[in-house]
């Protein structure tokens, strides 16, 4: 599923919206989280899962080619973890919701 | 460090659109359902500019309780994986890490 199929399955589900602002809605949401983690704030949605960012030290690589030493600086990176809930429902732990 | 939550999203969507804070919720809820619904059907989801989930399934593997050292079984399972999209990496290392390359 993509982006503009996840934005059809919401317009079938509420006819009474205009697919424009369903396009709105699902656009507004993912530039939260991507505006908090920007921050380097945590998102946490119960049942879903929690984004956060993770620091990487700078550190002194190797490039295995040539086995010359490089300097890698410092990054940050994002960082998912599941929720239980959903953890289980790909298990089949809890029944499909409907 | 502050934590973003449901309520966060539901403010911004509401203030986005000229829904009540109450749809406003309910299309929050919706939005990640649908995308739970899609991946336990084994199906992966894309959002473009912010990543993708897809579902690894995982062999049955010998672990080890780590206490008592006994051998222990662990099942095969069905893990989430999120890989975030570059967009995503590049945004946030140009706010936190501002003079690595990326």
């Amino acid at each position: 599923m993509v982006k503009s199929e996840l934005i059809a399955r919401l317009a079938e589900q509420n006819p009474h919206l205009y697919q424009r602002d369903i396009e709105r809605i699902v656009s507004t949401i993912f530039e939260e989280v991507s505006r908090a983690l920007a921050r380097g704030d945590r998102v946490e949605l119960r049942g879903f899962g929690a984004y956060s960012v993770k620091r990487r030290a700078a550190r002194q690589a190797r490039n295995p080619r040539t086995g010359e030493a490089v300097h890698v600086a410092e990054k940050h990176v994002p960082f998912f973890k599941t929720g239980k809930e959903l953890r289980q429902r790909l298990n089949g732990q809890i029944p499909p919701q409907s | 460090m502050a934590t973003v939550t449901r309520a966060h999203l539901t403010e911004a969507v509401y203030e986005e659109v000229g829904l009540s804070r109450n749809e406003s919720a309910e299309l929050v809820e919706s939005v990640f359902g649908e995308i739970g619904k899609s991946l336990e059907s084994g199906e992966t989801v894309k959002i473009s500019s912010f990543g993708s989930f897809y579902v690894r399934e995982k062999g049955e593997r010998v672990g080890r309780n780590p206490k008592t050292g006994d051998e222990v079984p662990i099942l095969p399972r069905r893990v989430l994986v999120f890989r975030p999209s570059h967009v995503l990496k590049e945004r946030i290392n140009r706010s936190l890490s501002p003079k690595s390359g990326e």
